[in-house]
């Protein structure tokens, strides 16, 4: 590994980045709408359900931390993208650069996005929801972790789905989130899903994530064991992503299909 | 004298099939340093495949590639920063300026005091007004010019050019070929060149390889190699080979 090339492929976003106020808009408008949109929900919610708890938190905190997790993966699979947009494929494969420098180079940059992104929410619930993330301590940082690793394995995960097949494949990348969101419970316990799909969420580390920090401000319960299986199974799936990115790759270098990339073969 | 040189780049045996189409048939070549190399032949030859899988983007079916005596499967990463490229068809991103692709690229071949090279080959390639523009609005012989600049940033000891002067005007590709060619023999560079221009390839290789359906048919000094074949000019010799490439590789085994 050699960190000067993964630098290159970081400081190319950040030009991309500081050249192009497009770009740096689209890391915060989607979230900020999500923020304001489920801000009002959860404080109308406040007001008409006489709950014993308050919605903020449980609702607006999800959305956070889930908005966080599409950021990740988002970072990551913008970053490639810029090569794919820009035909920059040959000029990078053809150079002495690694897969795992390459990839570094794109969570590099993904941790930077979604650092930005995460700190604007905060900002945002804070001020106008009375949220305040940061009150919950050190304990934030695990589940932090569990969402970001997990974000990282999602975003290589689409890379690899987009190099083998092409660019118009692309559309794939953007649902993936909303796609896993009903089965990791992000707004209601986990237990309220029938069997056959509880069986999928307790095999996605955001679950242990949105049940773990339900527990800690419902209940004040703080689960390590959960939490710890949560990293382990996150850290897995990064492991399982790399690996799927490496075989995607010599599968296009032995079928010819970095050189001839715009033309989508699947031959 | 080029025949004492050490070989740079050395190809044994190459092999590219897709299924049951054979696009590279048991190709052997060898380019040595400050030597030019012409790898000349009609569209779908299978030149851009060679140039490919030298460049390590594209694995072979068969043979191997040693570039200064490593083997490029074993060695990529090493081989590859002793390489670059420079192709009508991969032009550096157009959304970020000339010094920033410079340094981007920099970075990733492992050049040493980039920023004093990167004012090397600006100047060189007579790049520095042009510096700070995004590379998508220069001319197409600017980009050209950025390009070649980007191939050089990590003074190579191999370097593939896949028609690099197809889209600049005659003046401008003639400055280019003596740049290229003074720069080759300096650095003592071998150079892989492919191209469609047989006066270029006339004026600039030492030598050619004649390519016609994925088989090397012909090599030789492009400028006794018409003559040895009864052909008035290389164009004619290449359009020969082109239209009837069986014809004249009974001639050559006769």
């Amino acid at each position: 590994m050699n960190p000067k090339r993964a630098y290159a492929i970081f400081l190319r976003q950040v030009f991309l980045l500081r050249g192009s106020p497009t770009r740096l808009f689209q890391i915060f408008v989607w979230i900020l709408l999500d923020i304001v949109l489920w801000g009002f929900i959860t404080q109308y919610l406040n007001n008409v359900a006489a709950a014993t708890f308050s919605f903020v938190p449980v609702f607006l905190g999800a959305v956070v931390l889930q908005n966080f997790l599409t950021r990740v993966q988002q970072g990551i699979a913008v970053a490639f993208f810029e090569d794919v947009w820009s035909r920059n494929f040959l000029n990078v494969f053809a150079s002495p650069i690694r897969v795992s420098e390459y990839l570094t180079g794109l969570v590099s940059t993904s941790i930077v996005t979604s650092a930005i992104a995460l700190v604007a929410m905060m900002l945002l619930a804070s001020i106008v929801f009375g949220l305040s993330l940061i009150s919950l301590g050190a304990i934030l940082i695990p589940f932090l972790l569990v969402l970001f690793l997990f974000g990282v394995a999602l975003g290589i995960f689409a890379t690899a789905v987009v190099l083998r097949f092409g660019p118009a494949s692309e559309w794939f990348v953007w649902p993936i989130p909303m796609i896993l969101a009903p089965f990791v419970g992000i707004f209601y316990p986990i237990a309220t899903l029938p069997s056959w799909m509880q069986a999928i969420s307790y095999a996605l580390p955001p679950s242990y994530v949105f049940e773990g920090l339900r527990a800690v401000i419902l209940d004040d319960r703080f689960s390590a064991d959960l939490l710890a299986l949560g990293v382990a199974l996150a850290l897995l799936y990064v492991a399982l992503a790399y690996g799927l990115f490496q075989l995607v790759y010599r599968t296009v270098i032995r079928r010819g299909l970095i050189a001839r990339y715009s033309a989508e073969t699947l031959s | 004298m080029i025949e004492a040189e050490p070989h740079v780049l050395e190809v044994r045996g190459l092999k590219k099939t897709y299924g049951s189409i054979t696009a590279v048939d048991d190709v052997s070549f060898a380019v040595r340093r400050g030597e030019i190399v012409g790898l000349l032949g009609p569209n779908g030859a299978g030149k851009t495949t060679i140039i490919n899988m030298i460049l390590g983007v594209l694995e072979p079916t068969d043979g191997s590639i040693h570039i200064e005596q490593l083997t490029l499967r074993q060695n990529r990463t090493q081989v590859l920063t002793r390489t670059n490229f420079a192709a009508v068809y991969a032009q550096m991103p157009g959304n970020l300026t000339v010094r920033q692709n410079l340094h981007i690229f920099g970075l990733i071949y492992g050049v040493k005091n980039l920023k004093r090279r990167i004012d090397e080959v600006l100047r060189e390639f007579e790049l520095e007004r042009f510096a700070n523009t995004r590379c998508g609005v220069l001319s197409s012989g600017e980009q050209t010019h950025a390009g070649l600049a980007k191939a050089l940033i990590n003074m190579p000891r191999l370097l593939l050019f896949d028609e690099p002067t197809a889209s600049l005007d005659p003046s401008s590709a003639r400055i280019i070929r003596s740049k290229i060619k003074a720069h080759g023999q300096r650095e003592r560079i071998g150079i892989l060149w492919t191209s469609h221009n047989m006066h270029e390839v006339t004026e600039v290789c030492d030598r050619v390889l004649f390519l016609s359906r994925g088989k090397l048919l012909l090599t030789g000094n492009p400028k006794t190699l018409p003559e040895e074949h009864g052909k008035g000019d290389l164009e004619e010799l290449f359009i020969a080979i082109a239209r009837e490439p069986l014809s004249l590789k009974q001639r050559r085994l006769r």
